[in-house]
């Protein structure tokens, strides 16, 4: 049973469906292992947005304050789109290579350990 | 002929249950609608033990008396300038957290209760009900009035209820008690009155009560002591309702302990906060987190469990990741809330170089290791004069709505990540028990009011966080949220101590 409610049927209002983002959808970037930032980043994009300008104009702002981020190789990050290893395609839209609503980008730079080297 | 003074027995028996009548021309069911559709059978409400002897008259007589003696000291408080005896201006802001976070709750529990004892069939559960219902309101009262004279003196306590209904972080302990309110009256019972009341509330009140004592705060110390003689009488209403339901039917085992699951994840997430507040907030410090998960829950609550065995009652699920958890969860919490400063309506700082040390004797296993560092890092950002504010959103758990920063247990330094799929949506979650709740009724989750997605949607002004902070939480910005040091808090309290 989906809910135990009085009213027979009962059907929620599902409050974060993409159309209620304006245009916009929601798309999370974590960085494993550096937890200098408490949790995943939450970014409203347009659907058609590169996913170059997501790793270039939009993911700077919040993670180039860690030590780390200018040492980053982005040639050898690994990806997790939804859990799943993923190759972001630089130039094609994040709708166009499955990122859609609410999916959730996890990158993985096994050389850098962190700040200290304690996964911070 | 004089009036004959009615016995205790009769009086009490005339007061409770002789207000109960039978039914002869309408229909019981709809007199009590709400009694059967969570499924739980009660075949005969006369067995309700009533877990305190007490009548309506007794009790406004029991109540008057503590409202006298609380608020003679409140004046007294007030009269002497109280605030200027507590340890430290930081401890303030454990009160700003308990006054926005918490006495709201107390409101949700006089809601709560006085609509939940409506809708039991027994009158002797109806009353109990009834007098918990009018306690909270008096605690919520109470509370405000303990903290009002400290809202003369220090930012962030001037608009407590709006910010509880709107600002990020309070979405936590209020979406808690919502989805309890919104249950049918069985499970909030369970959910409040046992699952909180009686398992978890010790960990709330001891530690708060006694970090007050601690700091120098006596406001605080005296509504504690005030409070807890109600407080044992609504430890004493959970377990009655627990023992009441596991023996009317068996039927009822199998969902009395799915909501004891629910809540007691629920309850423990919540309860983050605390953690942080005993660990980081209080300039004294009573115990650790770690300490008091111990005391109260793992020694006090694993009698209690093994006490319900004999209905078929097992420990809560998760019960063994929270041990382990109980590690972790304090400095993760503050380290939310300190890269989150400028948008929390309390200041946040990073702790001494005595307090680290503290903390590393507490949680020898894994504070140096893995939470140390964190600070080494504030610290040298800070001398830099770049004080760490992080610059983007969090993700948020859909269920408990605390940003996604707990970790796996056997990975520490790796954030824990669940979802699940329904109706083609996808929904993220700090935990298996988080993500268990939304998958047993995702009908009710989905209707998460979580706050960065009602950001984004634009549902709190904007465009900018400051906007949202100023307009939508009317925080007092530069006042109420950023670092301690610089704040207007601590330059005040300088000027009183005669401190350059």
């Amino acid at each position: 049973m989906p809910v135990q409610a009085i009213t027979p049927d009962y059907v929620g209002d599902i409050k974060d469906r993409f159309e209620n983002f304006h245009g916009n959808q929601v798309v999370y970037v974590g960085w494993d292992h550096h937890l200098m930032f408490c949790a995943a980043f939450a970014y409203p994009l347009p659907p058609e947005t590169p996913f170059r300008s997501l790793l270039e104009t939009v993911m700077p702002e919040g993670f180039s304050l860690h030590p780390e981020w200018e040492q980053i190789d982005w040639n050898t990050a690994t990806w997790l789109l939804n859990g799943e290893p993923f190759v972001p395609q630089p130039d094609v839209a994040l709708k166009d290579q499955g990122i859609g609503h609410k999916s959730l980008l996890r990158f993985q730079t096994p050389e850098l350990k962190g700040y200290q080297n304690a996964g911070v | 002929m004089a009036a004959k003074k009615l016995n205790i027995k009769d009086k009490y028996r005339l007061l409770t249950r002789d207000l109960d009548w039978e039914f002869s021309y309408q229909d019981h069911k709809k007199a009590f609608p709400f009694e059967e559709f969570e499924g739980i059978k009660i075949t005969d409400w006369s067995k309700w033990e009533d877990p305190f002897r007490l009548t309506m008259d007794a009790y406004w007589k029991y109540q008057a008396e503590k409202e006298r003696k609380l608020y003679a000291i409140f004046d007294a408080f007030a009269q002497n300038n109280g605030q200027l005896n507590i340890s430290d201006p930081r401890y303030v802001n454990a009160l700003k957290v308990f006054l926005t976070g918490v006495s709201p709750l107390e409101y949700q529990a006089f809601q709560g209760f006085a609509h939940t004892g409506r809708q039991f069939g027994g009158v002797g559960a109806r009353v109990a009900c009834q007098m918990q219902s009018i306690d909270e309101l008096r605690h919520v009262q109470t509370q405000v009035h303990a903290m009002s004279h400290y809202n003369k003196f220090f930012d962030g306590l001037q608009d407590w209820s709006h910010m509880h209904d709107r600002v990020w972080y309070l979405s936590v302990p209020k979406s808690f008690f919502n989805d309890a309110r919104a249950a049918g009256p069985f499970e909030f019972m369970v959910a409040i009155g046992f699952s909180f009341e009686y398992v978890l509330t010790n960990l709330l009140f001891v530690p708060f009560m006694s970090g007050a004592a601690y700091n120098g705060d006596m406001a605080t110390v005296t509504f504690g002591f005030s409070a807890q003689s109600d407080e044992a009488r609504h430890m004493t209403l959970g377990l009655e309702v627990i023992k009441f339901l596991l023996e009317q039917h068996e039927d009822n085992v199998p969902i009395v302990q799915k909501w004891i699951d629910k809540w007691f994840w629920r309850g423990t997430r919540l309860l983050t906060i605390v953690s942080m507040m005993m660990d980081y907030m209080l300039p004294n410090k009573v115990m650790s987190w770690k300490e008091a998960w111990e005391v109260y829950f793992e020694e006090a609550g694993g009698a209690l469990f093994k006490d319900l065995a004999r209905y078929g009652i097992r420990m809560p699920k998760h019960a063994d990741l929270i041990a382990k958890e109980k590690e972790h969860v304090s400095h993760q919490a503050w380290w939310i809330f300190y890269t989150h400063g400028h948008a929390a309506g309390f200041h946040t700082w990073i702790p001494t170089d005595e307090e680290l040390d503290w903390l590393s004797e507490k949680y020898p296993d894994t504070f140096d290791k893995y939470y140390r560092p964190r600070w080494e890092l504030a610290k040298e950002m800070e001398a830099k004069g770049e004080r760490f504010y992080t610059k983007a959103l969090p993700q948020l758990c859909t269920t408990c709505q605390i940003p996604m920063g707990f970790t796996e247990m056997d990975n520490p330094t790796q954030i824990s990540y669940r979802e699940s799929i329904y109706k083609d949506e996808r929904y993220h979650f700090c935990s298996d028990g988080c993500k268990e709740i939304f998958d047993e009724e995702p009908e009710k989750y989905v209707q998460s009011w979580l706050p960065v997605h009602q950001i984004f949607q634009g549902n709190c002004g904007g465009p900018d966080v400051e906007d949202v902070l100023r307009d939508y939480y009317r925080m007092n910005v530069g006042a109420d949220n950023l670092d301690i040091k610089g704040s207007p808090d601590e330059e005040r309290w300088k000027k009183w101590k005669g401190v350059a």
